[in-house]
C-alpha cells in the first residue's frame, strides 16, 4: 500500500516552469463570466415579500370574513387568517418553485406556527396572571386611600384573620401563606438539599448494580402525581402520627416531590464534569473522597446550585399534596409542628374558590406573586446554569490565582527538607497499594468504573 | 495477502509467558473514602426507601377498602359511597383517561412541532432562549394555569364547544345531551367544566416535558445522515423526514408517554375547572367530567378511616397507572438513546 502511494508522488523541483508556490491553470487567460447561482441559499428579499404579502392578504381575509361581512364570529379571525395566509402562501411559492420546496416552506410555516402557540400560550398565562393581580398592587402605588406608606403594603404584612369575604381590597393579606411557604419550603429544602445531593453523588461518583437500580426508581418518582404523594404524608403522618394538619407534614410532602427532582438533575450535572480531572486529583494522590470533595463539587458548583433553584421552584408551586397535609386557614402560623399551615398556591386556590370579586383578585394576586417569585428563581438558576462546569467567571479565575501565589509564597519560604527514597509501604499515600496480594480483583477507580 | 493481514503475535523468549495475567492488585482504601462510600449509600438507600415507602403505604391503606368489596366491583362501580360499601373508580378512571388523552391530541402535534422548531429551524441565541421559554413552562405552578384556565379560558372556549358539538355532534364524543342547535341562545352551562377544557389546560402543562424529550432525541439525530440527506438534495423538511423523525421516534413516544404520565397525576388545575361527577361520561364537550387526582383532592377531609382507606385505594390505582406509563417511557427513551448512541 505504502509503494503505491510513493508512485503518485510528483517531484515538483523536475517540473520546468514551476519555481514553487502553488500555480493554478490558465491562470493568466481572461476570467469567464460567472454562472449566475441558480438556487439562493437563506432567506431572500423575494422570500420576504411573499411571506408578508400572504401575511397581509390572510388577514385582510380573515377580518373581511369577519368584521367587514360579520359572516363568521370575531373569535375565528386568527385561525381563519391563519388558514388563508397558509393557502395563498403555498400558492405563491407554488408558482415558482418545484413540489419538495412547497412542501418544504409549508411545513417550516407549521413548525414556526407550533412554536408561536406554544411560546403565546405561555405569554397569556402568565400575562394574564400578572393583569388579574393588578387589581391589589395597584392600590399598594396609589395615593388615593390616605394611607401612610408601609400600610399600603398590607398585601404582604397582614394575614386574612378577621377579614369577611366582603371586606375591600385595602384589608388583609398573604402574610399567613407567605411564612407558611417560607417555613415549609425551609424544611423542606433542610431535608432534600444535603440527602439530594449525596445521591446524586452517589449515583454519579460511586455507580454500581444498587446505584443504577436508584437511579431507575428515582427517574420513575419524577412523575410521581402530587397528590399521591400528599396521601401518602397524610397517611403515615397525619393519620399515623399528628392526628392534625401541621406544616412539617407539607413539607415532607413537598420534600417527596422536590427529591427526585433535584437528584436527577444534580446527576445530570454531574456527568458533565471531565473525567481528566477525576484522574488528575487521583494521579496526585488523592483518594475517592478527597476528589469528589475538592475536584467534582467545586467544579459543578453553578449547575447544584441551579438543581437546587429549580427544585425550590417546582416545590413552591406544589398545591395538591399541601391542601392534604397543611390545611387551610386565614391565620398566621409560625409554628410548623402545630395548627394548620397554608401557603401561597394553597392560598391562592381557596381564595379564587370564593365567589366574591373581591377574594378572586386576592386569588390572582397571590398567583402573580408566587408566579414573580417562580420567574425571579427560574431567570437566576439560568444565569448560574449558563456557566459550563470548570470554566471561571472573571473574579473567580482572579480569586483562585491570588490564592495559587499565596500558596506557592508559603512553599518557598519553607526550608526544603532532604527527601528519602519512597518505601514501597509509603506507595500507601496513593492510595491504590501495588503489591502481589491475595486480591486478583483489579482496582476499579472511580472515573472507569465498569458498571457505568 | 491473507498471511498478510493476519496478526502475528512477537515470540516472547520467556517459557510460558503467553500465560500472562494481569498483575494482582491490592486497592485499599482509606478511611475518608470508606466513610465517604458508607455515607453516600445510605442517602441511596434512604431515597430508595421513602420511595418505596410511598408504594407499600398506599397498598397497605388501601386492601381494607378493595377487600371489602372485591377488586372487580372497585373497577367497574359507578359510584362513590363508601358508607354504602358502593364505590368504585370506574367514572373516575374514564374520566382520568380521556383528560389525559384530550390533552395529548393537543400537545402532540404542537410539541413535535416545537421540539423540530427549536432543533431545526431556531438557531442560535433565538434557540437557546425558546428552550429556557419551554423550560420556564414547566416550572409554572399548576394553580396558575389552573385559574387561567377557569377564569380565562372557560369562557373563551365554549363556543368553540358549541360549534364544534353543532356540526360534529354525530360523532358521539362531541355529542352534548340536552343541546339544542336550533336555539339561538345555547345554554352555555351545558358546555362549560368539560372533559374537553380540562383537557386543553392539561394539555399546556404537559406540552414543557414532552418538547424537552422530543428536543434531545431529534438533536442527537448523527450530523453525517444530516449532510446526507442534504448532499442528495433534500430540502430542509425532506431532510426531517428522512432522517430526524426516524431516529427521534423513540424519543417521540417515550416523550409522549411521559406526558401521558403528568397528564393522568395532574390534580389542581383540574380539580379547579371540572363538575365532579360519577357516570362514565364519554361527551367530552359536556358539563360534568371526574379523575382521580382531582377526586382525592376534593374528598380528603372524610373524617372515617373506611373512607380514607377507599380514597387510598383510588390513589393506589393513579399510581399504578403512572408508575406503569412511566417505566414503559423511561425503557423506550433509554432503549432509542442507547441504539442513537451506537450509531454516532
Amino acid at each position: 500500500m505504502t509503494d503505491d502511494t510513493m508512485t503518485v508522488r510528483l517531484d515538483l523541483d523536475d517540473v520546468p516552469g514551476l519555481t514553487g508556490g502553488t500555480r493554478l491553470p490558465r491562470e493568466d487567460l481572461a476570467p469567464e463570466a460567472e454562472d449566475e447561482s441558480r438556487v439562493v441559499i437563506g432567506f431572500s428579499r423575494d422570500d420576504a415579500f411573499t411571506v408578508a404579502g400572504a401575511a397581509a392578504a390572510g388577514l385582510a381575509i380573515g377580518l373581511l370574513l369577519t368584521v367587514a361581512v360579520t359572516l363568521i364570529p370575531i373569535g375565528w379571525l386568527l385561525p381563519l387568517s391563519f388558514l388563508w395566509f397558509v393557502a395563498i402562501y403555498s400558492t405563491l411559492v407554488f408558482l415558482r418553485n418545484p413540489g419538495p420546496a412547497v412542501r418544504d416552506r409549508f411545513w417550516t410555516v407549521m413548525l414556526w406556527a407550533a412554536g408561536v402557540v406554544v411560546v403565546g400560550s405561555l405569554a397569556l398565562v402568565i400575562g394574564f396572571t400578572l393583569v388579574r393581580g393588578e387589581d391589589v398592587f395597584a392600590q399598594m402605588f396609589s395615593t388615593a386611600g390616605g394611607q401612610s406608606f408601609w400600610d399600603r403594603f398590607h398585601f404582604f404584612t397582614t394575614d386574612m384573620r378577621g377579614v369577611g369575604p366582603l371586606s375591600g381590597l385595602d384589608e388583609g393579606g398573604i402574610l399567613h401563606a407567605l411564612v407558611g411557604t417560607l417555613i415549609q419550603i425551609g424544611i423542606a429544602l433542610a431535608i432534600t438539599i444535603p440527602l439530594g445531593l449525596t445521591t446524586a453523588v452517589f449515583l454519579g461518583e460511586v455507580g454500581g448494580v444498587f446505584a443504577r437500580f436508584v437511579r431507575t426508581i428515582v427517574e420513575a418518582m419524577t412523575a410521581l402525581p402530587s397528590v399521591v404523594a400528599g396521601l401518602f404524608i397524610y397517611a403515615a403522618i397525619i393519620v399515623g402520627i399528628t392526628h392534625a394538619f401541621n406544616g412539617f407534614a407539607a413539607a415532607l410532602a413537598i420534600t417527596v416531590l422536590m427529591l427526585p427532582i433535584m437528584i436527577r438533575s444534580a446527576d445530570v450535572v454531574l456527568r458533565l464534569v471531565p473525567g481528566n480531572l477525576r484522574e488528575a486529583g487521583h494521579a496526585l494522590g488523592a483518594g475517592q473522597w478527597a476528589v469528589v470533595w475538592y475536584v467534582v463539587l467545586p467544579t459543578v458548583r453553578a449547575g447544584l446550585t441551579t438543581a437546587i433553584i429549580l427544585a425550590t421552584a417546582h416545590g413552591i408551586g406544589e398545591t395538591a399534596p399541601i391542601l392534604l397535609t397543611a390545611g387551610v386557614t386565614s391565620n398566621l402560623n409560625f409554628n410548623p409542628f402545630e395548627g394548620p399551615m397554608t401557603s401561597l398556591p394553597l392560598a391562592a386556590l381557596e381564595f379564587v374558590k370564593s365567589p366574591q370579586p373581591n377574594m378572586i383578585a386576592r386569588g390572582f394576586a397571590t398567583a402573580a406573586f408566587l408566579l414573580v417569585v417562580v420567574l425571579v428563581l427560574f431567570l437566576v438558576a439560568r444565569a448560574l446554569g449558563g456557566q459550563e462546569p470548570g470554566k471561571l467567571t472573571e473574579s473567580q479565575h482572579r480569586r483562585l490565582t491570588a490564592r495559587s501565589r499565596a500558596t506557592l509564597a508559603r512553599i518557598e519560604s519553607r526550608a526544603p527538607r532532604p527527601v528519602a527514597p519512597l518505601e514501597l509501604d509509603e506507595l500507601l499515600v496513593f492510595n491504590h497499594y501495588l503489591a502481589p496480594g491475595e486480591d486478583s480483583r483489579p482496582a476499579a477507580g472511580p472515573g472507569q468504573d465498569p458498571t457505568r | 495477502m491473507s498471511a498478510l493481514l493476519q496478526t502475528t503475535r512477537p515470540d516472547y523468549p520467556e517459557a510460558g509467558a503467553d500465560d500472562a495475567v494481569a498483575r494482582p492488585l491490592r486497592h485499599v482504601r482509606e478511611l475518608s473514602d470508606k466513610v465517604f462510600r458508607g455515607v453516600s449509600r445510605g442517602g441511596g438507600v434512604i431515597v430508595l426507601a421513602i420511595m418505596v415507602l410511598v408504594g407499600i403505604f398506599l397498598t397497605v391503606q388501601a386492601t381494607q377498602a378493595i377487600s371489602k368489596v372485591g377488586i372487580v366491583a372497585f373497577l367497574t362501580t359507578q359510584k362513590w359511597s363508601p358508607e354504602t360499601n358502593q364505590f368504585g373508580i370506574a367514572a373516575l378512571l374514564t374520566g382520568t383517561v380521556l383528560i389525559a388523552i384530550v390533552a395529548l391530541v393537543i400537545a402532540f402535534p404542537l410539541s413535535v412541532g416545537t421540539a423540530l422548531f427549536i432543533t431545526e429551524v431556531a438557531t442560535g441565541s433565538f434557540r437557546r432562549t425558546l428552550v429556557s421559554i419551554v423550560d420556564l413552562m414547566a416550572a409554572v405552578p399548576s394553580v396558575v394555569f389552573g385559574l387561567w384556565g377557569l377564569i380565562f379560558l372557560q369562557p373563551a372556549i365554549v363556543p368553540f364547544s358549541q360549534w364544534l358539538s353543532t356540526w360534529f355532534g354525530w360523532i358521539p364524543i362531541f355529542r352534548v345531551d340536552a343541546a339544542d342547535p336550533g336555539n339561538p341562545l345555547p345554554d352555555t352551562s351545558l358546555y362549560t367544566s368539560s372533559t374537553f377544557i380540562a383537557g386543553v389546560v392539561v394539555s399546556l402543562m404537559i406540552i414543557p416535558i414532552m418538547t424537552s424529550m422530543m428536543r434531545e432525541s431529534f438533536s442527537r439525530a448523527p450530523i453525517g445522515e444530516r449532510e446526507g440527506a442534504f448532499a442528495l438534495g433534500a430540502t430542509r423538511w425532506g431532510m426531517v423526514r428522512s432522517v430526524v423523525l426516524p431516529f427521534g421516534r423513540g424519543g417521540m413516544i417515550g416523550g409522549t408517554m411521559l406526558g401521558m404520565g403528568r397528564a393522568l397525576g395532574e390534580t389542581i388545575a383540574i380539580y379547579l375547572i371540572i363538575n365532579p361527577i360519577f357516570n362514565i361520561n364519554i361527551h367530552i364537550l359536556q358539563n360534568g367530567t371526574n379523575s382521580i387526582a382531582a377526586h382525592i383532592a376534593l374528598r380528603y377531609g372524610e373524617a372515617n378511616a373506611f373512607s380514607m382507606s377507599a380514597l387510598m385505594a383510588a390513589g393506589l390505582a393513579l399510581f399504578v397507572m403512572t408508575m406503569i406509563v412511566n417505566f414503559t417511557a423511561s425503557a423506550i427513551i433509554a432503549r432509542s438513546r442507547s441504539g442513537a448512541e451506537s450509531e454516532g
